[in-house]
C-alpha cells in the first residue's frame, strides 16, 4: 500500500466501511436477481455520490474535491472487492476525465457539477468491434451546417443504459485505423436519433449498444479539437484504464482472500486442504503476483496525479499485470473451491465473470503488452 | 567528524571534500566484481581506498559509530551514495560480514562480541563465511548434524559444512552447530569459528559455470572458545532465521531495486535482440514469439522494480527486512533467471561460448552468468522454501502433516 495522506486514509476507510456494510456481494446478487434494467441500484449510487465519491477528481469550482486519481483508485479498489455495481468508473472517472482534460469552460460548466453530484451519468462510447481498438473508428461525423451529423454504432458502452451523456469518438476524416481524423463529441442521451439497447453480458453489469442515426450536434459539441481527438482520447483512456485496474485489484484481492479462508476451513482426508503443499505454493504465487500488481496500479495512478510523461507505459503495465493476476486468481478461486465454486449460489462465479469483462474493457492483457512494447520501441 | 544533525547540505560538502581527498581516481567506475578479482592482488590504490573507507566507517555508513560504523542517518547515507556516484567511487567494504553477519551480530551479540568483531568487519580486516548447509541438511537446514560438545571452557566441534561461500579465503565462520541431540530447532547454537584453526579443512567445489565460489568445510576436533557463542545456548535457530532474511533481501535485489542479484547477467535483452535478431519492417523484434516473451519479461522486471521501491518506501519507519523478503527473493531471482535465459537465446550460438577469441567478453560472461544464476533459486532458502514461508508466515496456512524446518 502506497504511503497515504490523512485524507486518503479517511477516504479509503470510509469506502471500506460502506462497501462492507451497505454493498456486500449479496447486494450485487440482489441487483442481478431483480432484473433491474440499469444493472445497479440507483439508491446505492446516490449514497456514493452523497459521500463525495463522484467528485474525487473534479475541481472544487465544479463541485468536486480535487483529491486526485490515487484517491479515486482507493475507492474503486474497495468497490471492486465487493463487486459493487455502479457507474462510478464510467462517469466520475472516464467521462469526468474527458471533460476535465478536453472541455471548454462552457462544457465543464454544463456537465461537471452534475457528474460530481451524481445527477448525471456520463460514459465513453468508443468501441465498434469485439476487441478494444480505439483508432478503428468508423462512426461518421459529417459537417452539417455549422455543426455535424453523426451516423454509426457503438458497442460495449459501459453503463450505456444509465448514461445521460456519451463521449463519442467519431471520424471526421481519414479511414478506420487512422489516428488522424478522430474527433470526440459530447452527445446527450436524449438527443434526437440516439437509440440504445441493453447488451447483456456474463458479468451482469450495465452495458449497451448505442446507435446514432443522423444525430445533429452543434460545433460546441466537439470536445477538444476536431480531427485531432486521438491524443485526448488516449489520455482519457489511460485514466479510465488506471481506475479500472484499481477496481480489478480489489476484486482480485477479495477473490484471493475468500479462497484463502476456504483453504483454512475445508477439510478432506482428515485435514484442512490448506495444509497441502500443492495448494500452498499456488496460494504463495497468487499472493506474490498481487503484491507486484499493486505496485504497478499505484505507480500508474500516482503518475497520473503527477502528470508524469510515463503515464502510458505505467498504465499499460498496470492493466496487463492486474489483468493477468485477476485472470489467475478468478480461475483458482473456482478450482480451489471445487464443486461449490461451480454453483450459482456461491460468489466465485461472479468474480470469474466480472474478471473477464473487466479484462476486456479498455484493452485486455494482449493489447497492453503490445502497447507497452510499442511505447518502449520494440 | 562533526555532528551534522539534520543538515544534509553540510554533510554533502563534507562528503564531497573527503572523497576528493581520499578516492584514488585510478579506481573510478570499477565494478565490485573487478574489485573482488583485485582483492587478492597488490593494488596499492585499492588498499589505500579500503583503509580510508574502513577508518572512516563509511563502508557501513549506518552502523553505530561506537563499533566503527559511520553513524550516519539514512538521509546522510543516501547523500554519501549520491556523492560517491558523482565521482565514480564505490564501496570497497563488502561481503558476508557487512551484508549478513554484521547486522545480525549488532542485534543479537553481546557487548564484548560487538566491540571485538564489528570494527574488524567495518575495516574489512576479517573475511567471514557462512557455515549453515550440510550434505544432509539443505532445505531442511534444521536437521544439521555438526556437533559441538561442551568441554568446560570451550566447545569441541566435529562435522562437515557445504556450500561455504568464499570459504577458501575466509578468516572466520559464523556457524550453526548442534548442541542438543534431543530437540531439532531448539538444539542448535550459533558459534563463531576461526578458519585458521588446524582442525579446519577447506576444499573448493567446482560448479557448472566453471568457477569455485563455494567450498566443503570439514571440522575435526576444532576448539571454539565459549565467548564465541552468540545468543543463548540452543538459541541459534532464531538468530539464523534473522540472518537468512538479510541474505534473502540481498539475493533478491530487494535492497537495490535490481532483479538479478549477485549472479545477474548484464545488458538489456531487448537491445540485444535488436542487435542479434534484428527488426521487421515495422521496427519490431523480427521473431514475434521471442518479442512477446521479451515483453512479458520486461514487464515482470518493471513490476519487480516498482515493488522494490514501494517496499523501501513502506519500510522507512521499519528496521531491517520483513517477511516480504520472501516475496522479493522469489520474484527477483525469477526475473534474473528469465533475463539470463532470454539473453542466451537471443545471442544464439554466440551465447554459448565457453572460452576463446570467437566470443566477446559480454558473450562469455552471459553463459557463465546464466549457469551461475541457477544457484539463486537454490541458496538462501530455495524457491520452494520461500513459498513455504509465504504460505505459513504470511498467509497463515497450516503445516503439512510431515514436519518441516522453516
Amino acid at each position: 500500500m502506497a504511503v497515504l495522506t490523512e485524507e486518503q486514509s479517511m477516504l479509503r476507510d470510509a469506502a471500506r466501511t460502506w462497501t462492507q456494510e451497505k454493498s456486500p456481494v449479496s447486494a450485487f446478487r440482489k441487483v442481478r436477481d431483480s432484473g433491474q434494467p440499469l444493472c445497479y441500484d440507483p439508491a446505492a449510487f446516490a449514497e456514493m455520490a452523497e459521500m463525495g465519491w463522484t467528485g474525487v477528481i473534479i475541481p472544487e469550482e465544479y463541485g468536486g474535491s480535487n483529491f486526485g486519481y490515487l484517491s479515486l483508485g482507493l475507492v474503486l479498489e474497495e468497490t471492486g472487492r465487493t463487486l459493487t455495481a455502479s457507474p462510478l468508473l464510467s462517469t466520475a472517472l472516464a467521462a469526468a476525465s474527458a471533460l476535465i482534460l478536453g472541455g471548454t469552460d462552457a462544457q465543464k460548466e454544463a456537465w461537471l457539477p452534475k457528474i460530481a453530484s451524481g445527477e448525471a451519468v456520463g460514459t465513453l462510447a468508443i468501441e465498434e468491434g469485439p476487441h478494444h481498438a480505439p483508432e478503428k473508428v468508423a462512426l461518421a461525423a459529417a459537417k452539417s451546417g455549422s455543426g455535424y451529423k453523426l451516423n454509426g454504432k457503438k458497442t460495449f458502452v459501459l453503463e450505456g443504459m444509465a448514461a445521460n451523456l456519451f463521449v463519442v469518438s467519431a471520424r471526421t476524416s481519414g479511414k478506420p485505423g487512422d489516428k488522424d481524423g478522430i474527433t470526440l463529441f459530447l452527445v446527450p442521451a436524449d438527443a434526437k436519433g440516439v437509440s440504445r439497447k441493453a447488451l447483456k453480458l456474463a458479468d451482469s453489469r450495465g452495458a449497451a449498444i448505442v446507435e446514432f442515426a443522423g444525430v445533429e450536434v452543434g460545433a460546441d459539441a466537439v470536445l477538444g479539437q476536431a480531427d485531432k481527438g486521438w491524443d485526448l482520447l488516449e489520455k482519457v483512456l489511460d485514466r479510465a484504464r488506471a481506475g479500472l485496474s484499481a477496481e480489478m485489484l480489489g476484486s482480485a484481492l477479495q477473490a484471493f482472500e475468500t479462497t484463502l479462508d476456504y483453504l483454512k476451513t475445508r477439510v478432506q482426508f482428515g485435514q484442512v486442504i490448506g495444509s497441502f503443499q500443492a495448494l500452498q505454493h499456488r496460494a504463495a504465487k497468487m499472493f506474490t503476483d498481487l503484491e507486484l500488481a499493486r505496485s504497478c496500479v499505484e505507480a500508474a495512478l500516482t503518475a497520473i496525479d503527477n502528470d508524469s510523461p510515463d503515464v502510458p507505459e505505467l498504465v499499460s503495465l498496470a492493466k496487463a499485470k492486474v489483468g493477468d493476476t485477476l485472470h489467475l486468481v478468478s480461475n483458482e478461486m473456482v478450482q480451489m473451491h471445487g464443486g461449490i465454486g461451480m454453483t450459482d449460489a456461491h460468489d466465485a462465479g461472479f468474480y470469474l465473470k466480472r474478471a473477464r469483462a473487466a479484462e476486456a474493457a479498455y484493452g485486455n492483457q494482449a493489447y497492453h503488452r503490445d502497447r507497452y512494447a510499442r511505447i518502449n520501441g520494440y | 567528524m562533526a555532528d551534522f544533525g539534520g543538515d544534509t547540505d553540510a554533510f554533502r560538502a563534507e562528503a564531497r571534500s573527503w572523497l576528493e581527498a581520499n578516492f584514488p581516481p585510478s579506481l573510478k567506475g570499477k565494478s565490485g566484481l573487478v574489485a573482488l578479482e583485485e582483492a587478492t592482488s597488490e593494488n596499492a590504490d585499492l588498499k589505500a581506498w579500503t583503509k580510508a573507507m574502513g577508518e572512516k566507517g563509511w563502508g557501513v555508513p549506518t552502523w553505530p559509530k561506537q563499533y566503527g560504523g559511520g553513524g550516519l542517518s539514512g538521509a546522510e547515507a543516501r547523500v554519501l551514495q549520491q556523492e560517491m556516484g558523482r565521482v565514480g567511487a564505490w564501496n570497497p567494504i563488502g561481503g558476508m560480514g557487512t551484508m549478513m553477519f554484521g547486522p545480525t551480530l549488532l542485534e543479537y551479540g553481546n557487548e564484548e562480541q560487538k566491540k571485538y568483531h564489528i570494527p574488524r568487519i567495518a575495516r574489512q580486516e576479517v573475511r567471514w563465511c557462512q557455515g549453515f548447509s550440510e550434505p544432509g541438511a539443505g532445505s531442511d537446514l534444521a536437521s544439521l548434524q555438526t556437533k559441538a560438545e561442551d568441554k568446560g571452557d570451550h566447545f569441541l566441534v566435529n562435522g562437515q559444512k557445504i556450500w561455504t561461500s568464499g570459504g577458501q579465503w575466509a578468516d572466520m565462520c559464523f556457524c550453526l552447530v548442534r548442541t542438543d541431540n534431543t530437540r531439532k530447532h531448539e538444539g542448535i547454537s550459533f558459534v563463531l569459528i576461526d578458519m585458521h584453526d588446524p582442525g579446519v579443512e577447506v576444499r573448493p567445489i567446482k560448479l557448472i559455470a566453471g568457477m569455485s565460489p563455494f567450498c566443503e568445510t570439514f571440522f575435526t576436533d576444532v576448539k571454539v572458545p565459549k565467548e564465541n557463542l552468540v545468543g543463548p545456548l540452543n538459541g541459534g535457530w532464531t538468530i539464523a532465521k534473522r540472518l537468512l532474511q538479510h541474505e534473502r533481501s540481498g539475493i533478491g535485489g530487494g535492497g537495490s531495486g535490481g532483479g538479478g542479484g549477485v549472479f545477474g547477467v548484464g545488458g538489456s535483452p531487448v537491445n540485444l535482440a535488436k542487435k542479434y535478431v534484428g527488426l521487421d519492417e515495422k521496427g519490431r523484434v523480427a521473431d514475434s514469439d521471442l518479442r512477446s516473451r521479451l515483453i512479458g519479461h520486461e514487464m515482470d522486471a518493471k513490476a519487480f522494480q516498482l515493488t522494490a521501491f514501494r517496499m523501501m518506501a513502506e519500510a522507512k519507519s521499519n528496521q531491517g527486512p520483513s517477511t516480504a523478503t520472501s516475496i522479493m527473493k522469489n520474484a527477483g531471482t525469477k526475473v534474473g533467471q528469465d533475463r539470463a535465459e532470454l539473453i542466451v537465446e537471443v545471442m544464439g550460438t554466440q551465447g554459448l561460448g565457453w572460452e576463446g577469441e570467437d566470443f566477446t567478453p559480454e558473450e562469455l560472461q552471459t553463459v557463465r552468468g546464466w549457469l551461475g544464476g541457477k544457484a539463486t533459486t537454490i541458496f538462501g532458502g530455495s524457491f520452494e522454501i520461500q513459498s513455504n514461508i509465504i504460505s505459513k508466515r504470511i498467509l497463515g496456512l497450516p503445516d503439512p502433516l510431515s514436519s518441516s524446518s522453516n
